[in-house]
């Protein structure tokens, strides 16, 4: 349910470089949400239109790029996607650690 | 039809939240405050932890923010106790967030000393919002089961100290310590894991410890 507020925020600023740069209308939001920034790219979609209602963004198309976490391997560096209940890494048997990449939630750009 | 013009805009949604967490970050500091985030599930023993700890403090003053959906009981038992605590009702929110925790500390009005932010019981939510906090501290528990570290990846991966609470139950349940651990350490190399049990008490002297080691960094 936390994606209400957030999804006002992505409005927000949307709005915000749309005025900036002397556009009345708002096309495409291009989004990128991690698996685990902890927002659900559905719901992002579904209050959306309602928030976006008689806003610059109403007619925008929001394109949602997301992203799979990944895990680096101690011993080999490969980036990986981890199984269920496992930290392997499927090329050398080595432990991942977590990193940066499954954890985004920025507004890329926007077109006008 | 004209073409679109492509805006760059590379901006993190989190950005209001975390200008604020950095705001109350930086403020808490100047009045001699160490915050900590107290994260873990409904019932792992936020609140009773908190207690134990608050006992254990001699001259360091406690403050409690208690974050609930609804209801006050656990502030009440604190300040029952004699501890400044104040209450916070998200009213359905899953997560405590850095303005609601803004308008709080300023009510509650704190200079030197530890401020415990008890979250929402939730492991996924309040490991993704900054606070303000200096340090989060997660209490996971045995009854949980080993398998929490592997389930819910970033709460464990974020924490600076994890106290694995009822561990006096071990013997009577399937807890498998070496998984559990396993897990834990292949998400975060750094956090001490510190058994205790809110009922035996045990544990929670290294628990302060830590607390005042880093109070007095």
């Amino acid at each position: 349910m936390h994606e209400y507020p957030i999804t006002q925020r992505i409005i927000e600023i949307a709005q915000e470089y749309a005025t900036k740069n002397e556009a009345t209308e708002v096309k495409v939001i291009n989004l990128v949400v991690g698996d685990y920034s902890g927002y659900v790219a559905s719901s992002i979609e579904l209050y959306f239109d309602i928030i976006a209602e008689g806003s610059m963004c109403e007619k925008a198309k929001l394109n949602i790029e997301r992203v799979v976490p990944k895990l680096k391997c101690n011993s080999c560096g490969e980036l990986f996607i981890r199984k269920p209940f496992s930290f392997q890494c499927p090329n050398c048997n080595g432990e991942g650690s977590p990193t940066e990449i499954g954890q985004e939630f920025y507004i890329k750009s926007i077109e006008v | 039809m004209s073409e679109n013009k492509e805006i760059e805009i590379m901006q993190s949604v989190y950005d209001k939240n975390d200008e604020v967490a950095a705001r109350i970050n930086s403020e808490l500091t100047q009045s001699g405050i160490y915050a900590i985030n107290v994260m873990g599930a409904p019932g792992a023993g936020k609140t009773t932890s908190l207690i134990q700890i608050v006992k254990r403090l001699n001259d360091v003053t406690p403050y409690v923010i208690e974050g609930d959906i609804e209801a006050d009981f656990d502030t009440k038992t604190l300040q029952a106790l004699g501890i400044k605590a104040i209450q916070i009702n998200t009213g359905g929110a899953c997560h405590l967030d850095s303005p609601l925790i803004g308008k709080a500390v300023e009510d509650l009005g704190i200079k030197n000393g530890v401020l415990f932010i008890e979250n929402i019981g939730n492991l996924v939510c309040p490991a993704e919002f900054m606070i303000g906090e200096h340090a989060k501290m997660l209490i996971s528990t045995v009854t949980e089961g080993s398998d929490k570290p592997y389930k819910y990846p970033l709460a464990f991966e974020k924490a600076d100290i994890i106290l694995l609470n009822k561990c006096d139950l071990i013997p009577y349940i399937d807890f498998d310590e070496d998984f559990f651990m396993k897990g834990v350490r292949a998400l975060n190399k750094t956090a001490p894991v510190i058994k205790v049990s809110g009922k035996t008490e045990e544990g929670f002297d290294k628990v302060v410890s830590w607390i005042m080691d880093k109070l007095n960094a």
